[in-house]
């Protein structure tokens, strides 16, 4: 390997040009996976499971994927971060799945996450917290943690993820890569464990814009066994745009004030003053409902999550802890307790208390028309704006177990995400520079099915940023620029 | 806000064995996360419609057209206890 | 005092759709336990529900039937409980937005109509070699997830009879729809029945009870009477009657109470989020209205006014496969009388037993010959139904060539049926004796030997007509 590539395009270019061999980079990935000391990984394949020589004629080339754990895998461990399922190995994988390794891609490993994707620290998992590759003392984010370190620590080349309130994009940004959470609907949900049904959606963490407009152009569609999944009204193609010149940007006052911390908001005002240079405009506005956005998240996904998770009885997979009387009821319970984490056990507790009788409509059936004003305050913004921009988190990576006793703490990590989420928008996090040497993500938004416009954007974002964008060095097949002094530490 | 009663009552709904410790975890902590979620009963919410779907989509139906099931050796590899070609349970009530 | 019973009844039928309600799997019928599921109907992770046309084209053909209101725009909920045949801990039900309300069959208003999945069967085993000393059951998914329609009506039914009938009108509807088989002792209608007791006139109702379960039309009539005279004996005796549910054992006729947990009824409902809203459009609803022929009650009024019985009309009625029949049977004769051919339209049902005509090989054209050859004198009565027949319903053919080669045909030659009728005279004295003395029951033993003679073939009538005759009577 002369000039190892950057990036997953990079990658499949390299491979068409004869200049790589797929199964020279699987190999690569597949004994950085195996080495892998930031517990990213579940599970990781054979090595002798690698591509074969007519995956390079396919659009991904063969190139190695790393699938979060939820995703089912037909045969392979699918155990969404839970205790309770343990070794599970479904008869069947999920549609995206599916799609990309159709499309070329080879399944390298499954990432660890936060136990059914709750949580924003990936602290969550049963199977051990996951470790910042920037900075091994704190988190990488979550829920999809491990998909998140193993892109930035270079082991693979692009991860699949799951968005629910932050999950992609918030990992992406204390990662420092991409993370993209498309519209909801345009990507099937069949066959990921679910989470929130009208909120969870799969996405692709890059390396770089260009890499998850790649992903995701294969991603997308309408899927007969996901009800909720639509057409993608039109083609992904690989974004070029260098300059915004005529976009209107907004900048809600309400995402980016109090609780921002003061590195991320110096990070983000420098972003703001680039995306003036390359020609865009910038004015502030308002999304008035925003703050009641983590409110009206914090009953929508508990509730739906309390649902979905009743299927996890010990009946017909997974764990199952026998009752001492020999009962049902006791087994249900028993099991279940044994089988879920503190996290998974609040969220089910606090969502079966939304839903019960007598406090559906101050709860859940509230929240469901809190979610209604925040879809329309967005709708209302985009008259006016192309874009919206925020920091993706209001914070960068913090210590491990930091935020552990304090749920409350843990939930605002998701304060500038989780609106979207709720109105079903796309946003795209980019890495943003650096706060107190730690990455930083700039969150670009856009409205329903302008992924195309959005990566665009995000694309000569990220050009305008490469120059700020903090890079790590590791024992890596891949390479980021700046890579090759070998010195860890932030160019700011 | 929410007492160790309400607690049981509700860990009973999920089906969820809870310690002493965690019942009075489970109440505090709630509690806490209730707090922050009570800003949006301030909110003037009398003439919105709820949402639960973000996306406009009807129907969605599929044709009655059969597709292959799972062999039952498939349908019972992930079970726990398997009895008589079925999933076995202890008897409920008893 | 006098107390009038009300009773209000909740149906859930099966709906004869190829594939589940919410997969593509085919439905089950008897097959070996859990062979017809999949990722969706076993509730394995990541699976999500699709929603079979069908099963929304047969919601609207019923809510048509009834007289319904059919929802433009109709939601389905999660009702949330754990059960082992329950394999998600919620069943995909319709709670207050359903496909239809409002309508009535009969003097029987209708509340709603909705669509719902089913639970999976639970068989008990008895004690398990695994659990130490407690029951076991097994789960078996392969009923799991085949499509109900539930239909509700109001309390508008005041006896027990009353509710028999009512309920049979209702599985006929749906027969005749074509929507359902609705075969009770399969299971596939069950009905819960709601009972309560109010002094008559009082224009108050009293605490209700509701009885779950039953699946056969006398299991709820002796289920309702039951719970009338539980609940009477108890007001009567100044006692008051609880709310509560209960089962009705039909073997030892006992009410039990279900025990009521806390929780019953915290269904913990709320929208579906993996499915979107069903939206009726003029298409769909003028689709169901074509699907939806004649309904039992008209048939009935139209069968009587053809001449029928009121016996064969219902029977038909009520049977759509044999009333097609007997309108195919009517629609190739030339000329017979519609009383007749029901009547033999009635000896293939009785021949048939539970099968349907169209499974035998008798054709409606061949039968109505069959009828005409009777009627003209070319064969009696007797050997057509029981030869000709009997071969037209195993082997199909032409029934002339049928009575042809089997020799029963009517007998033309006079004079060999006088010879026959003497023969028989002579063989039996006594009887022609008994005869003369005026007991004309004494004739039997001679025709019947006639008859043995003939193999049948002679005409009834005839020969009694001979006897006489030749008796000098
Ligand atoms: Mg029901
Ligand atoms: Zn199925």
């Amino acid at each position: 390997m002369s000039a190892p590539p950057r990036t997953a395009t990079e990658a499949v270019e390299a491979i068409r040009a004869g200049q790589l061999s797929a199964r020279e980079l699987w190999l690569a990935c597949q004994a950085a996976a195996t080495d892998d000391e930031l517990n990213a990984f579940t599970w990781v394949a054979d090595a002798d499971d690698g591509p074969n020589e007519e995956a390079a004629a396919l659009p991904f080339a063969g190139i190695p994927l790393a699938v979060k754990d939820l995703f089912c895998t037909e045969g392979i461990p699918s155990q969404a971060g839970s205790r309770i399922l343990r070794d599970y190995r479904p008869p069947y994988t999920a549609t995206v799945v599916r799609q990309l390794l159709d499309a070329g891609a080879s399944l390298l490993a499954k990432t660890n996450q936060d136990e059914f994707a709750m949580g924003s620290s990936n602290e969550n998992s049963a199977y051990g917290a996951v470790l910042n590759p920037h900075d091994r003392g704190r988190v990488p984010g979550g829920s999809s943690g491990g998909s998140a370190a193993a892109v930035a620590a270079g082991i693979v080349p692009w991860a699949l993820g799951t968005d629910t309130g932050g999950s992609i994009r918030q990992p992406a940004a204390l990662c420092g890569i991409v993370g993209l959470k498309p519209t909801y609907g345009a990507c099937s949900r069949y066959g990921m464990i679910a989470f929130a049904s009208s909120l969870d959606q799969a996405g692709p963490l890059t390396r770089s814009v260009a890499d998850a407009a790649l992903l995701f152009s294969k991603m997308v569609g309408r899927d007969p066994c996901d009800s909720t999944s639509l057409a993608f009204p039109e083609a992904i193609e690989l974004p070029r745009s260098e300059r915004l010149d005529g976009l209107r940007f907004g900048v809600p006052d309400e995402l980016t004030g109090e609780g921002v911390e003061t590195g991320v908001r110096a990070a983000f005002e420098a972003s703001v003053a680039l995306v003036e240079q390359l020609g865009a405009s910038v004015e502030r506005c308002q999304l008035p409902h925003a703050p009641h956005a983590l409110a009206a998240y914090y009953l929508i996904a508990p509730a739906e999550c309390s649902s979905n998770l009743a299927r996890f009885d010990g009946v017909r997979y997974g764990l199952r802890v026998d009752s001492q009387d020999g009962s049902l009821e006791e087994m249900y319970s028993r099991t279940r307790a044994e089988g879920f984490g503190a996290e998974v056990k609040r969220r089910v507790m606090l969502g079966t208390y939304a839903l019960s009788s007598g406090y559906y409509d101050a709860y859940y059936g509230r929240a469901q028309r809190v979610r209604t004003k925040i879809a329309e305050d967005f709708r209302a913004a985009f008259e006016r704006f192309d874009f919206i921009l925020t920091p993706t988190s209001p914070t960068a990576a913090f210590e491990l177990g930091a935020r552990t006793s304090d749920p409350l703490a843990m939930y605002l990590s998701d304060f500038c995400t989780v609106p979207m989420s709720l109105a079903g928008i796309p946003a795209i996090s980019i890495p943003n520079g650096a706060s107190g040497g730690l990455p930083v993500g700039l969150q670009v938004v856009g409205p329903a099915f302008s992924e195309p416009r959005l990566l665009d954007a995000a694309h000569a974002l990220e050009l305008a940023h490469a120059d700020r964008v903090k890079t790590i060095a590791l024992p890596s097949p891949l390479r980021f620029e700046g890579n090759e002094n070998g010195a860890a530490g932030a160019r700011e | 806000m929410l007492d160790r009663d309400q607690v049981l009552h509700v860990a009973r709904l999920a089906r969820l064995e809870l310690t002493h410790d965690e019942v009075e975890r489970m109440s505090r902590e709630l509690s806490a996360v209730l707090d922050h979620i009570e800003t949006i009963s301030e909110l003037d919410l009398e003439s919105v419609a709820p949402t639960s779907h973000v996306i406009e989509i009807a129907n969605a139906l599929r044709a009655d057209e059969p597709r292959p099931s799972l062999s039952r050796e498939v349908a019972l590899a992930g079970a726990p206890a398997v009895a008589e070609e079925g999933f076995e349970v202890p008897t409920p009530g008893s | 005092m006098n107390l009038q019973p009300t009773i209000g009844l909740e149906i859930h039928v099966q709906l004869d759709t190829r594939t589940k309600m919410f997969c593509a799997c085919e439905l089950s019928f008897g097959e070996p336990p859990n062979t017809r599921t999949c990722p969706v109907c076993l509730g394995l992770p990541g699976a999500l529900p699709v929603l079979n046309a069908q099963s929304i084209h047969f919601g609207l053909m019923i809510g048509h039937a009834l007289g319904c209101e059919l929802a433009p725009q109709s939601i389905f909920h999660r009702k949330n409980y754990f059960y082992p045949d329950l394999p998600k801990g919620f069943q995909i039900s319709q709670y207050d937005a359903p496909l239809c309300r409002g309508g009535s069959l009969g003097d029987v208003r209708i509340d709603r109509v909705h669509l719902e999945e089913d639970a999976a069967k639970l068989n008990h085993v008895g004690v398990s070699g695994r659990i130490h000393g407690a029951g076991s059951s097994i789960v078996d998914f392969n009923r799991g997830g085949t499509p109900l329609v539930e239909v509700v009506t109001e309390p508008d039914l005041h006896d027990a009879e009353e509710a028999r009938v009512w309920l049979a009108l209702l599985a006929a509807t749906m027969r005749q729809l074509g929507v359902s088989d609705v075969r009770m002792a399969e299971g596939s209608l069950r009905c819960d029945a709601n009972v309560s007791l109010a002094p008559a006139g009082s224009g108050e109702l009293g605490v209700k009870t509701e009885l779950k379960n039953m699946n056969s039309f006398s299991f709820v009539k002796r289920g309702i009477e039951a719970e009338i005279a539980r609940q009477r004996a108890l007001l009567e005796s100044g006692a008051e009657v609880v709310q509560q549910t209960l089962h009705f054992d039909p073997r030892s006729g006992n009410l039990t109470s279900l025990r009521s947990k806390e929780e019953a009824h915290d269904y913990r409902y709320f929208p579906e989020p993996d499915l979107v809203p069903i939206a009726i459009d003029e298409e769909m609803v003028q689709r169901a209205r074509e699907a939806v022929g004649e309904l039992p009650a008209t048939r009935i009024a139209r069968y009587e006014h053809l001449g029928l019985s009121a016996e064969h009309a219902h029977q038909f009625a009520f049977r759509p496969a044999l009333g097609s029949f007997f309108e195919a049977v009517l629609s190739a004769a030339d000329g017979a009388s519609p009383r007749e051919l029901a009547t033999w339209t009635a000896h293939v049902a009785a021949a048939l037993g539970e099968r349907d005509p169209d499974a035998s090989a008798l054709e409606p054209a061949a039968l109505a010959a069959l009828v005409a050859l009777v009627g003209a004198g070319r064969v009696a009565a007797g050997p057509a139904r029981t030869v000709v027949l009997a071969r037209l319903l195993s082997q199909g053919g032409d029934p002339a060539r049928i009575v042809e080669q089997e020799g029963v045909g009517a007998l033309d030659d006079d004079a060999g049926l006088a010879d026959a009728v003497a023969a028989a005279i002579a063989e039996h004295p006594d009887a022609a004796e008994r005869l003369r003395a005026g007991n004309a029951k004494a004739i039997g033993p001679i025709v019947g030997h006639v008859m043995r003679a003939t193999k049948g073939r002679a005409d009834g009538g005839e020969v009694t007509r001979l006897v006489h005759e030749r008796l000098g009577l």
